[in-house]
């Protein structure tokens, strides 16, 4: 076991994977010599050489396209996009190519691509870097989004997403990167897709939620305990599909429950979430579920993020309207 | 400062003009079948001539009888091909097994003659997953329709064989419409600083649906595009087949000996509409234009060759028509013998594993489909 950040659990799953398997590409813009724009590439090319671990022209599109056709040579590519507010760019590709390749070619071709790429506000980047734009790639049949919020489940996740055969979309939170450590074990080990962990046990409320919103998620549950309310946190880590058992049972014990992320409250994965559990859980319900997100506006000019993201603190105003409907 | 500025402009202007000069038309064969660049000639044996000429007949009767069904409603999406004979079945001729074709939807001719067979084609155009799947061993993607894609993707399957070792190429092939846009710079500009093998085909039917070439860009030639991804570029007589032929024949060598990428643009033209979905070209198109390019047909000359040097005859010529007929009703009669298509098989090809969401409504669909 080692103590490491999420950026250095990431790099050690590449890492792993390039070892593993030697159909794996990694590329991106300035992921080469220079270990990438946040370092999660560092040392990979030295270790694996320029033939494994490549810098590209600075093209979204291009990269996506580089994917496919390498792809479609047997190989299994990890491509970074730099910022996924970038990701416009390169839309045809993800949701108009990769996503669809095993479906339109009846089965004859895959796509096993994972796309890594950070997001996420907090650290006051500039336009276009933090947005939260999983919601869009949520809704594309064809792809899976993987979204960790903990060094352990990125790890994990990361091995699980780069073997998979279908295309994954991997988002990696700038906030997180290295905001905190933890063991993390130093052999292989994968998380599957499409199963959320409980975090946090509780028998009163269920908060669902993904990225960096676990953690405020868990501030405010524990705020909440001082108050003898007992919260149960559910951190989906993979978002589409996401795991609407786990959900479900948890609120067969609490009868509440609230969603909570970042992106804004048109955008995002909450909708999709409330529809199933109302979908399904509905006479359990205690209360309607509530969702926690951000204004309706284009994301915050960075000077403005901190009266625009949400914290633990609406996580735990909008979880007392429900405890207390 | 400003009589400086204004020299320096006139320079770039000269250079602009010098450049362009740069991309003469390739011709072998010109109108009246003659040989007019010996040197150029391509080495092709007796019977590799009489082959192409017959997957030209066979390819323009495919094209009738396609029209055909299309209006029976025998088929559905199907793009005329017509005029381009010599753009796209000589330039697959210049081919080898091992090379992947990425088509735009025209080019469904070229992944025929490289092993689809036709009542897939024919499924294709109805819309039946069937029709895209490629039998193991045909090395070729189902027909793109979003025009740009094919080339970033092109340049990712020539960066696979690369790294492979593989001496084989990657060909793609779009219109004179969709070198505007910025996937197709993209794809020769990653393929260039890849050094990558392959072949980007632009064949210029003068026409973007009703948009004519002009519109698209004021460089003089597709082919000088090339110069912004500093690879070489090609202009040829897309309406004949030996310089289209050596054209590509030389591009793969170049690609296989590692030397990267080469952007071929073939001056063609499509007699039909650019689709059989209500498409009328009297509309944008004079009838002078018509007859100019019916002159160019790249069948017309290459039988002339044929016949000057003993090589074709009419009877020849009508055994590939009745042959063509013969197969193009066998094979339509295989389609229409394709099981329907049920959302179960559709849920099927979404994932290797099914998700659980998916896996409900596949339960969901198999109880309706068993009613």
């Amino acid at each position: 076991m080692a103590q490491m950040t999420m950026i250095q659990a990431i790099t050690d799953a590449l890492r792993t994977e390039l070892r593993n398997d030697p159909n794996v590409l990694v590329f991106g813009e300035d992921v080469g010599v220079n270990g990438g724009v946040f370092r999660a590439t560092e040392g990979l090319q030295k270790e694996f050489s320029e033939d494994r671990v490549f810098d590209t022209p600075l093209a979204e599109s291009g990269i996506g396209g580089l994917a496919i056709g390498l792809a479609l040579q047997g190989y299994r590519p990890v491509p970074e996009i730099q910022f996924f507010g970038f990701v416009y760019e390169v839309m045809d590709a993800i949701s108009g190519q990769m996503a669809r390749m095993r479906y339109r070619s009846g089965g004859r071709y895959s796509s096993p691509v994972t796309i890594r790429s950070p997001f996420g506000g907090g650290v006051h980047t500039p336009e276009m870097h933090a947005d939260s734009l999983e919601g869009l790639m949520a809704q594309q049949p064809g792809l899976k989004v993987v979204i960790p919020s903990t060094p352990y489940d990125a790890k994990g996740l990361l091995i699980s997403a780069i073997r998979d055969n279908d295309p994954v979309i991997f988002l990696e939170h700038m906030k997180l990167y290295r905001s905190f450590r933890q063991e993390v074990p130093e052999e292989e080990y994968t998380i599957p897709l499409g199963k959320a962990e409980v975090k946090r046990e509780g028998k009163d409320l269920t908060i669902v939620t993904y990225g960096a919103m676990v953690h405020e998620s868990l501030k405010a549950a524990e705020e909440l305990e001082k108050e003898g309310h007992s919260v149960e946190v559910i951190d989906l880590r993979t978002v589409m599909p996401f795991d609407i058992e786990t959900i479900v049972a948890s609120i067969e014990k609490t009868g509440r429950a609230i969603v909570v992320q970042e992106a804004q409250k048109q955008a995002g994965m909450a909708s999709q979430i409330v529809a199933e559990i109302n979908d399904r859980a509905i006479l359990n319900l205690e209360a309607p579920v509530l969702r926690v997100a951000a204004p309706d506006t284009v994301f915050p000019f960075s000077q403005a993020e901190t009266v625009w993201l949400p914290n633990y603190k609406d996580v735990i105003e909008t979880a007392k309207k429900v405890l207390t409907f | 400062m400003a009589s400086k500025t204004k020299t320096t402009l006139a320079d770039s202007v000269k250079q602009l003009e010098k450049i362009e000069n740069q991309f003469e038309t390739l011709q072998i064969l010109n109108e009246e079948g003659e040989v007019v660049n010996e040197a150029a000639m391509p080495d092709l044996s007796d019977e590799q001539l009489q082959e192409l000429m017959k997957r030209m007949v066979y390819t323009r009767i495919l094209d009738q009888r396609s029209i055909s069904l299309n209006r029976q409603g025998r088929l559905g999406f199907y793009a005329p091909t017509a005029g381009q004979e010599a753009s796209q079945l000589a330039s697959q001729f210049a081919l080898e097994k091992e090379d992947f074709i990425l088509p735009g939807y025209r080019d469904v001719p070229q992944i025929i003659w490289h092993g689809l067979p036709l009542y897939q084609a024919f499924l294709f155009s109805r819309g039946h997953f069937h029709g895209n799947q490629i039998p193991e061993g045909v090395n070729v993607i189902s027909p793109q329709i979003i025009i740009g894609a094919q080339y970033i993707q092109a340049a990712g399957v020539a960066l696979g064989m690369k790294k492979r070792g593989a001496k084989s190429v990657a060909i793609t092939y779009t219109g004179d419409g969709g070198s505007s846009q910025g996937d197709f710079y993209e794809g020769i500009n990653f393929a260039g600083a890849y050094k990558a093998p392959a072949i980007f085909i632009v064949q210029n039917n003068r026409f973007a649906i009703s948009t004519p070439v002009e519109k698209q860009t004021s460089a003089k030639t597709i082919a000088q595009k090339a110069v912004a991804a500093g690879i070489p570029g090609i202009q040829v007589d897309g309406m004949d087949p030996l310089a289209v032929y050596a054209a590509v024949r030389e591009a793969r060598e170049r690609a296989v000996n590692g030397e990267g990428p080469t952007l071929i643009e073939t001056l063609t033209y499509r007699y039909g509409p650019h689709t059989m979905a209500g498409d009328d070209p009297t509309r944008y198109r004079t009838a002078d234009l018509d007859n100019e390019w019916e002159k160019k047909d790249p069948l017309v000359r290459f039988r002339k060759f044929l016949e000057t040097k003993g090589l074709w005859n009419e009877d020849m010529e009508n055994e590939v028509i009745e042959r063509a007929k013969e197969e193009i009703k066998d094979a339509i009669k295989k389609a229409d013998e394709q099981p329907k298509q049920k959302v179960t098989d559709l849920i099927s090809f979404m994932y290797e594993e099914m998700p659980n969401h998916l896996e409900e409504q596949y339960e969901i669909y198999k109880e309706k489909e068993s009613k």
